[in-house]
């Protein structure tokens, strides 16, 4: 690793040309003030340096392929940005009068109603700041629902090719992970749910198209044999990028969805946030929503009447600014430019496995939706892990794909290469992964050196599992 | 020794068995970096959770072949989890317990045939 700001030994005083000001300072308060402020100091020059810099070693959307499986790195429309940044959206505080802040409220009451209609909801909540934080919010609800109906509800039904974060949630709300093995096609096997299916069944979590980048075909029937024992369908809305404009989850019978906004709906991700990971719900939920949402008399107006509310999920409103990015981004495409996505995202994912499949194992062959997961089990048998190939592809100028998951398939390389690629990128990538995979035989070193022509070479990630280095200090250890 | 489909081995003495996770595992596994283990005085059922394991690859469950209570848990794996990569089925024990049920063994594996079960796996 290169300098931290803290380490680069210039002087401000050197390199500043400002006057010193006239106005006096000897009638600041003493005890208000201090001799010491451990800051570096830099000129202006020095810190935009050093930032370019940073930012030039960076692997972002905006300067490479991306194609990072249930990530749904699709490229960010710069509009949204621009619509963002209004002032109208940036200088305002959520402390601010209800009457001054209508334009705010007006654009989160329409993407309330907006993803009501893709998804076919009844209301949404847009607190919830992440996938997962909406899958709390989600399974939260579901608790309580059937805590007050007095519904004796012990275990959530997973899947074995779900989402971790899946039976974390289950885990949070108090129920117990009952998984399911994914059938020999990759899809929920029919009569291995019923049998998990009980009446303690509270709900089952999905992923539809499933992490395997699969249609789960019988999602009708599993749907029923949920709800005939009063459980509800969850929908984990990570891979909604497959369906937006196709089907509505509502006729796929889920109850509760969350959908990330900052996936499927293009808002900029990766590092932790913010992210928003709104929440919707049907009729038999509505009364359960995290408190407020927006709704309208003859203002807009924060409606804390939710009778059974499970309460406030977080600090204000949620990610703002993120809303009114997805906002921007639904409206400038509209129904028909939506259905184009999902349809683009399938038809790339579908020509990158087919052009693929020769080279790398397919363990689940059916045609796939927006996201293909290949094994590297041949290419093991040659020396070469998923993991050298990942990086080995960064020498290549391209993102690593989602590694080892989902767990059922073996040295699984997940790619999702997005909507927003031209095939010349794809083709690209397909280069490059055949060449990767030539290169096994003729120079393993190469790969098992991977990454070569990076800033950061290949890191120690045991030692960093192992002994977590969380915080910069002074000292110099 | 025995072994379960989801590659735990159990070895047994008299009433007491020690379990722990197959050589095959933990090479599938890659260096494991944490490991959540039960208390003793735990109850376990077979077939369900035993713990937790993560590895740089992965998280995942470890299941117990027998149900069982826990009489012993192997402390050194919290400071040092790549016990379980250099030597798995000795100093990377997790746990020790009294048998329950000892019919429950026959719907393990042996050696032989864990040995098969793996290399059909691995295909």
């Amino acid at each position: 690793m290169g300098e931290t700001i803290f380490d680069k030994n210039t002087n401000l005083s050197e390199v500043n040309f400002i006057a010193k000001p006239k106005v006096p300072l000897e009638d600041f308060p003493v005890e208000l003030s201090r001799s010491q402020l451990p800051l570096p100091s830099l000129g202006e020059l020095d810190v935009i340096r050093h930032y370019s810099n940073l930012a030039k070693d960076n692997l972002s959307v905006d300067t490479n392929f991306y194609p990072l499986g249930s990530c749904t790195m699709k490229y960010n429309p710069k509009l949204n940005e621009a619509v963002a940044c209004l002032d109208g959206f940036c200088d305002i505080h959520p402390y601010q009068d209800q009457d001054l802040i209508q334009g705010s409220l007006e654009l989160m009451y329409n993407l309330q109603n907006l993803l009501c209609q893709i998804t076919g909801m009844e209301h949404f909540t847009l607190q919830p700041s992440s996938g997962a934080h909406g899958e709390l919010a989600g399974m939260l609800m579901i608790r309580k629902y059937h805590d007050i109906a007095g519904n004796q509800k012990e275990e959530v039904i997973v899947p074995d090719s779900a989402h971790g974060t899946n039976p974390a949630t289950v885990s949070m709300c108090g129920y117990k992970t009952i998984v399911v093995e994914s059938g020999s096609d990759g899809l929920i096997d029919i009569e291995k749910l019923r049998l998990a299916v009980n009446e303690k069944t509270a709900a089952i979590m999905l992923t539809n198209p499933n992490t395997l980048g699969l249609f789960e075909e019988d999602i009708l029937e599993i749907a029923q044999i949920i709800h005939d024992k009063d459980g509800f369908l969850y929908y984990d809305g990570a891979n909604f990028n497959a369906l937006l404009g196709i089907v509505k989850p509502s006729l796929m019978g889920f109850d509760v969805i969350h959908l990330n906004l900052h996936k499927t709906f293009s808002t900029p991700h990766g590092c932790g946030g913010p992210g928003a990971g709104v929440v919707g719900v049907g009729k038999r939920l509505a009364d359960f929503l995290p408190s407020p949402i927006v709704s309208k008399r003859e203002n807009y107006y924060l409606n804390y009447q939710i009778k059974h509310s499970i309460g406030r999920l977080r600090t204000f409103y949620g990610s703002f600014s993120v809303l009114v990015r997805a906002y921007a981004y639904i409206l400038r495409l509209g129904r028909d430019g939506l259905l184009n996505v999902s349809h683009n995202a399938i038809i790339n994912a579908n020509y990158i496995k087919e052009k693929l499949k020769n080279y790398y194992n397919l363990p689940f062959p059916k045609r796939c939706m927006h996201e293909v997961v290949f094994s590297c089990s041949k290419q093991k048998e040659k020396g070469a892990l998923a993991l050298d190939i990942a990086k080995r592809l960064m020498d290549y100028g391209i993102h690593p794909p989602t590694m080892y998951f989902p767990l059922i398939v073996a040295e699984a390389l997940m790619v999702e290469a997005t909507e927003t690629e031209s095939k010349y990128t794809l083709d690209n990538f397909i280069d490059a992964m055949i060449a990767i995979d030539k290169e096994i035989s003729l120079d393993l070193q190469i790969l098992k050196n991977a990454p070569n022509n990076t800033c950061t070479k290949r890191v120690d990630e045991v030692r960093a599992a192992r002994f977590p280095d969380l915080r910069w200090q002074e000292s110099g250890d | 020794m025995r072994f379960a489909k989801t590659h735990e081995w159990i070895k047994v003495d008299s009433d007491i068995a020690t379990i722990g996770i197959s050589e095959y595992a933990q090479k599938e596994l890659g260096d494991v970096v944490y490991i959540e283990l039960p208390k003793v005085g735990d109850k376990l059922t077979a077939g369900e959770q035993l713990g937790t394991i993560e590895s740089t690859k992965a998280a995942g469950e470890m299941y117990s072949p027998i149900s069982a209570e826990v009489v012993a848990v192997n402390d050194d794996l919290a400071a040092s989890p790549q016990l379980i990569n250099e030597d798995p089925m000795q100093r990377g024990w997790m746990v020790k317990v009294k048998i329950e049920n000892q019919a429950e063994l026959q719907n393990l594996m042996d050696e032989a045939s864990y040995a098969e079960f793996i290399a059909k796996e691995s295909d």
